[in-house]
């Protein structure tokens, strides 16, 4: 937990008196074990990202086309043309509204769970947001494409009707299944992760700071808003930035409920397209030359690299922030 | 240790499970059409043929096979037979790897090699020993142009309207060029709607392949598995698509017979030429036997003609193979390979594959197939 939330956890103050090691057999091997924890983690991401690179680089190097800036792909027979603006885009804006959406609702629910709700509403209640992150992606995909989809589909024509002079709200290529749709399942499905480690974060307000707080005569919301807000931002980015890098990364769920459009680029939500993850399982049944399978996988080390500047970014915001609130 | 802070680190273990657990289940795609029957079962050497055959590749002609396999087993409890449904391409790399035993393919092996190196023919040749591998027609499975009209039970369509269609060209149902080719039909004058696949596959690549030869000023563009038109929107895998159809008034799209008859979507006439011809096993056969043959001997790969005008043909038929060796297996897995040919090539097991929305192949193509069979050695 201190790593992800930039905080010392509970278990790691007050530091222990002596850090040398007392050659005690038990301390060796928890030391060797959680070394090794380590080092797996760190090579294995690694390896992942050394594989890809090496899967990739052949079908990069026979690329004719501008790889981020090209909008075509032709990744059958040879010379190879692809490049990835538009599974960029769409990654990034899907994401992005999801966030958008999702966040301020989880920080309602983790705060009404840890500040208002009375505990023995507030622990069952606690459970069922948590449920929330159990149901299989493939499951959230069919509720948003045959159910919310006839729910959206107004609201859509009234966002168009009203704000379709932006260019991210035309409806001109209008399809059925949108970005925006997209959008909605995916906050839903990074809810509970933000809410949980929200939550969890706001729990750890020192009792001390929300009493003071409340003797000096703020209200409820006056209380947390200086007391507990600021305390669980750092938290809470890394709770966003958790839940973002899940939503770039959402396979199934987006294939099933995002139609693709072959036309020409469009900024707008209510467009349709790919993302990096579902064009990948969209076309992984043919991948049958191993350029080819190069050009998709090239697709997922952007993706890779994507999700890791979002976490180093997230990691920036949280440094800072926490000398301001310190 | 104070047992609220265990409290806390208990709370803090729960919510880092929850987004590992989070990350864990997003990737489920993919392969769901894989056969999971491949327990082999003990050979007890009874009569009949035995032990275990594996084959992989197409994904359109799965539920045929699978079908067939089925009543194989039944009638030998000893064979298994194992079909993979991975995709065309997968299936002729895994048997010219010597990995299956057969390969299901949408298209033959390709004689000319792509862009340097052995060709798949040759490769193919390569792991049967220098015996040359066979492209046997086993499964004819029909496009269907499916339509969701409410009101309009019989579209029919001619190659040229198809083309403006999928192209754009056409934007209303009650456009002149749509009322031209269904005299006497009410047309709504809602908006069409396309519908495409938006993976690789080789109904779009037989779709398209029926546009450019039949329509070749209206559909320009070179057929590929990837679909080239610009309007429309994409849906992964028949399900996807037939019902994105069935979901939307208006909607227009082409996708195997079965996805298009099991959601009640209307399926349109096509007019070759000699008038409008209705897509039933029998008229779909029609196409398969006008094709001409490309292989030599028993190497029975077909040309399909798109472009055809014989009289109650439905042309847009995608014909599967099954990719054998001719020469060169294992004894044991060659009587069992030709076993299971010869009774899948059968006309009593080819007629029962209407019911799974295939064509059963033509008398003089299903004959030719049995004899090619017979050579197996």
């Amino acid at each position: 937990m201190a790593i992800l939330t930039g905080r010392p956890g509970p278990g790691t103050s007050p530091p222990p008196a002596d850090l040398s090691s007392t050659g005690r057999f038990g301390d060796r091997v928890f030391h060797g074990l959680s070394t090794g924890s380590g080092i797996v983690v760190i090579g294995l991401v690694t390896a992942v990202g050394a594989f890809l690179l090496a899967q990739a680089l052949p079908a990069l190097v026979r690329n004719d086309a501008n790889f981020l800036t090209d909008r075509v792909w032709q990744v059958d027979g040879d010379p190879l043309r692809f490049g990835i603006p538009d599974l960029l885009w769409v990654t990034v804006i899907s994401s992005l509204v999801a966030m958008v959406i999702a966040l301020p609702v989880a920080i309602g629910v983790a705060l009404y769970l840890t500040e208002y709700a009375p505990p023995r509403l507030a622990r069952p209640f606690a459970y069922l947001v948590d449920l929330l992150a159990a149901v299989p992606s493939i499951v959230y995909g069919l509720w948003g494409a045959t159910i919310i989809i006839t729910y959206v589909a107004p609201v859509q024509t009234f966002l168009g009707s009203v704000l379709g002079w932006i260019p991210l709200f035309s409806t001109e290529n209008a399809i059925t299944g949108t970005i925006f749709l997209a959008s909605i399942v995916l906050a839903v499905m990074i809810l509970p992760i933000i809410t949980a480690i929200s939550r969890e974060v706001f729990a750890q307000t020192p009792l001390t700071h929300k009493e003071g707080a409340l003797a000096l005569g703020a209200t409820r919301w006056e209380m947390i808003r200086t007391t507990v807000l600021p305390f669980g931002t750092p938290g809470t980015i890394s709770a966003a930035m958790l839940g973002l890098g899940r939503a770039l990364g959402e396979t199934i769920a987006v294939s099933l409920i995002m139609g693709t459009t072959n036309g020409a680029f469009s900024w707008s939500l209510f467009s349709g397209g790919e993302t990096f993850a579902s064009r990948i399982a969209n076309n992984a049944q043919e991948f049958d030359t191993p350029t080819k399978a190069g050009a998709f996988i090239a697709a997922g080390l952007v993706l890779f690299v994507l999700t890791f500047v979002v976490n180093a970014m997230a990691r920036v915001v949280i440094e800072r922030r926490k000398a301001f609130a310190e | 240790m104070k047992v609220s802070r265990s409290g806390r680190a208990l709370g803090v273990a729960l919510a880092g499970a929850l987004a590992l657990a989070a990350c864990g289940s997003d990737d489920n795609s993919g392969s769901t059409t894989r056969s999971t029957d491949t327990a082999p079962r003990a050979a007890s050497g009874g009569s009949g043929v035995s032990g275990t055959l594996n084959g992989e590749g197409s994904t359109a002609q799965k539920n045929a096979i699978q079908q067939v396999i089925t009543g194989f087993q039944t009638g030998n409890g000893t064979a298994t037979i194992n079909y993979n449904g991975t995709g065309s391409g997968a299936g002729i790399k895994q048997f010219n790897a010597g990995q299956v035993d057969f390969a299901g393919s949408d298209s033959v092996l390709k004689t000319e090699a792509a862009g340097g190196g052995t060709s798949e023919a040759d490769a193919a040749k390569q792991r049967c020993g220098g015996n040359s591998a066979w492209n046997l027609p086993m499964v004819a499975g029909p496009v269907a142009i499916a339509y969701n009209l409410p009101g309009v039970s019989k579209l029919t369509v001619t190659a040229d309207l198809a083309a403006k269609i999928f192209k754009g060209d056409v934007k209303t149902w009650n456009d002149p060029a749509v009322a031209a080719a269904n005299a006497g039909v009410t047309l709504p004058s809602s908006p069409v709607k396309v519908f495409f696949r938006s993976d690789e596959s080789g109904t779009t690549e037989n779709f398209q392949k029926y546009l450019s030869a039949a329509a070749p000023s209206a559909w320009t563009g070179k057929p590929a598995k990837k679909w080239a038109g610009t309007v429309g929107e994409g849906k992964p895998k028949s399900d996807g698509v037939a019902a994105a159809v069935k979901a939307t008034p208006g909607g227009i799209s082409y996708v195997e017979w079965s996805f298009a008859t099991k959601n009640s979507l209307g399926v349109a006439r096509v007019d070759t030429g000699a008038g409008p011809v209705e897509l039933t096993g029998e008229s779909a056969g029609k196409a398969v036997a006008a094709a001409t043959q490309t292989g030599t001997g028993n190497d029975l790969a077909l040309k399909l003609d798109y472009a055809t005008k014989a009289p109650g043909a439905y042309p847009i038929v995608l014909v599967t193979y099954e990719i054998v060796c001719s020469k060169g297996l294992p004894a044991e897995k060659t009587t069992l390979l030709k076993a299971f040919l010869t009774f899948f090539a059968d006309p009593a097991q080819q007629g029962k594959l209407l019911e799974a929305g295939y064509a059963p192949l033509p008398t003089e193509v299903q004959s030719k197939v049995s004899a090619a069979v017979e050579a197996i050695a």
